[in-house]
């Protein structure tokens, strides 16, 4: 996994609430058995219209948005467990996403493939996709050491949480797999207690 | 000694370790695998050449991508064929149960694992599906994972998590005839929104559970993750010791009886406090449906579309097509959907033959009931529910999860409505452009026989015990 520390960039306003995981990966694209290319079909129904052209009402369409920050509405990635929903995201560019409110499993998810979930009060969100659409050259400034999301150039930002042992784990790349395989002495054990 | 809940007993009983600080490592007693989750996880160990740690306690089976007519033959869409061939291989090589496709065990994975036993009070059970919480019905704690901990629990049997909150919904009273535990769950979900239960494992309590059959308690459980919980749990009791029972893989004999006094420890101390609470009436439940893009938009059959001034309410009836304050009664329906993990269990099928017996399906309806496995296909057939579909001029499809998330043929089209006993109603869950309206078996089938939405409740159809 990918180390995260600090990112500054510019972001993407997705002010929609209770995105589920069906929007940001359609079910009929889970049939590939990698993790690759998934990016392409993130937001598919919503990036394209019905006859196949490109859905200019769309954020992540317009021109004066980029960046590999989302901001989305509460209750993002409600829904399905497909960690396809993270692959897809991840791969289109994403390496953080803002919300106020996020699904648990998408949250678990996220957080496995090293795509830092921002958890912040609904008043800032509001802050933050006020000042993203007014000027798309905004930039956030994420620093998962402090745990703080603020709004460049501004006095805006706030704190916010996130599990001691993930941050830890995002910080220096590596993943619960690693951890749990340091512990196979004392699983064994447990199971031999057991029967 | 403090008082614990179903839920701790059986978390803590299963606690291997746990990090300063940090997530504790919890033991999985059964870990669930399909073809849509599981090829990535494989390919990882492979590539990090780590072996399977106790491949036993993987089961497999082939649901999400089946197609639901003519599984004796290959399966025509070539990526399908591809990731259900991946998993055999992945499960040959690995020394992995798998129910493939034709089995006499196939069917969708919280179908199948209970009917077969495997699924049984006080254990943990993982799948890389987000209605694992269907198995909680047992008084297990089962929830879905991602991709990630699919790898993980390959390689430990084992996950690193935070204990989450607790909750409890009771209901209490008795059901009025022609409300089943659908509607119960989606009164629930209609009640306390789609986020209410992130966070929590939620535990249902009271009358109306207790009262409910093993079938039922699957359905409600199946659907806490639609309030945002990554599980549901209710008690083990009787009733539940009665269905596991002489299944396939249950316990036998004397190691049953040591396992049913386990069992019997393991519901709710009383006086145990629950870090949130809900109560309802069963009085205050009617037959419901859900007239918008998440489950939580849910009303009485006989209620209207409520009228909020939201951006988000406003943008889901868009795509529904529906306005504020209108009645869904009397709505053309062409598509009927009776299947998912939610409702295609044996008991889904008796109630909807109940209602169909001596009808005729309305001709603009195209109907599409599901089995949730081959042993429900089975007793469909023997229980004689076949030939009462078929002489209303229903045909009966083989096992799969189907029209559910349409990942096979079985795609809504675009711009249709359905109703339909799944458990999820996003844009497009069905097929492209597809407009989900969920309901409860009988629901469903009256809008097959009548070609509309109509008040169950004002018919003279009484359910005859099922
Ligand atoms: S029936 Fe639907 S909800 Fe159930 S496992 Fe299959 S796809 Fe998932």
């Amino acid at each position: 996994m990918e180390k995260f520390t600090t990112l500054q960039s510019t972001a993407i306003p997705l002010a929609i609430e209770n995105i589920d995981t069906d929007q940001i990966i359609p079910a009929r694209f889970l049939k590939a058995t990698d993790r690759n290319g998934f990016g392409e079909n993130a937001f598919r129904d919503w990036r394209f219209n019905k006859d196949g052209s490109v859905n200019t009402d769309f954020a992540l369409n317009q021109k004066e948005y980029s960046g590999s920050i989302l901001v989305a509405g509460n209750n993002f990635g409600c829904g399905s467990s497909r960690e396809h929903a993270a692959w897809a995201l991840t791969d289109y560019g994403f390496k953080v996403v803002v919300s106020s409110f996020f699904a648990d499993i998408f949250k678990g998810n996220a957080l496995n493939n090293g795509l830092l979930p921002v958890q912040v009060s609904d008043d800032f969100l509001k802050v933050l996709l006020n000042e993203i659409k007014e000027n798309p050259k905004t930039e956030l400034i994420v620093n998962l050491e402090k745990q703080t999301i603020s709004v460049a150039n501004t006095s805006f930002k706030e704190h916010f949480e996130i599990d001691p042992y993930k941050k830890t784990c995002l910080i220096n790349g590596y993943d619960d797999i690693d951890y749990l395989l340091s512990k196979k002495e004392l699983i064994t054990q447990f199971e031999n207690q057991r029967s | 000694m403090s008082k614990k809940t179903l839920f701790d007993k059986v978390w803590d009983a299963h606690v291997v370790d746990a990090i300063e600080n940090g997530p504790q490592i919890l033991y999985i007693d059964k870990h669930l695998i399909h073809e849509v989750t599981s090829p990535q996880a494989f390919n990882e160990l492979k590539a990090r050449n780590i072996p399977i740690f106790r491949p036993d306690q993987i089961v497999a089976t082939a649901d999400h991508n089946t197609p639901t007519v003519d599984q004796h033959l290959p399966v025509k869409d070539d990526l399908s064929r591809k990731q259900l061939k991946q998993l055999s291989e992945n499960c040959k090589a690995n020394y992995i149960t798998l129910y493939e496709l034709g089995h006499k065990y196939n069917g969708i994975v919280h179908v199948m694992a209970p009917e077969l036993g495997i699924t049984q009070p006080g254990m943990t059970i993982v799948c890389g599906d987000s209605h694992t919480s269907t198995h909680g019905a047992f008084g297990s704690i089962a929830f879905g994972i991602g991709t990630s901990q699919v790898a993980q629990v390959f390689a430990s049997q084992c996950l690193l998590l935070t204990k989450p909150k607790s909750l409890r919904v009771t209901v209490n009273g008795t059901l009025k005839k022609g409300v089943l535990p659908k509607d119960v769950i989606l009164y629930i979900i209609a009640q306390i929104g789609t986020n209410a239960g992130t966070g929590y494992f939620c535990e249902y309590a009271g009358d109306v559970f207790e009262n409910m059959s093993m079938e039922g308690r699957m359905t409600v459980c199946n659907m806490s993750i639609e309030m945002g919980a990554r599980g549901g749990m209710i008690a083990p009791d009787q009733t539940t010791f009665d269905y596991v029972k002489d299944r396939e893989f249950a316990p036998k004999g004397k190691d049953f009886e040591d396992k049913v006094a386990y069992w019997k420890t393991l519901p709710t101390d009383e006086g145990a406090i629950f870090d949130k609470e809900y109560t309802f009436n069963a009085e205050d439940i009617e037959p419901m449906i859900t007239y918008g893009t998440n489950p939580g938009m849910g009303i009485k059959i006989t209620d209207n579309i409520p009228q909020f001034n939201d951006a988000s309410f406003e943008k889901s009836l868009k795509y529904m097509d529906f306005k504020k304050g209108e009645s869904l009664i009397d709505k053309t329906i062409n598509y009927v959907f009776i299947g998912s993990c939610t409702n295609s269990r044996i008991e889904d099928f008796r109630i909807a033959a109940q209602y169909i017996k001596g009808k005729q399906k309305a001709d603009n309806v195209t109907a599409w009931l599901v089995p949730g496995s081959k042993q429900v296909e089975s007793q469909i057939i023997e229980e004689g529910l076949k030939s009462i579909f078929e002489n209303a001029g229903f045909k009966l499809r083989q096992p799969g999860c189907s029209a559910c998330l349409a990942m096979n043929d079985d795609k809504i089209p675009e711009g249709e409505y359905c109703v339909s006993t799944s458990n999820r109603n996003f844009e497009g869950r069905q097929g492209q452009g597809s407009r989900t309206i969920l309901a409860s078996p009988l629901v469903a089938a009256a809008t097959a026989i009548e070609g509309k939405i109509i008040d169950v409740t004002a018919t003279n159809f009484v359910a005859e015990e099922i």
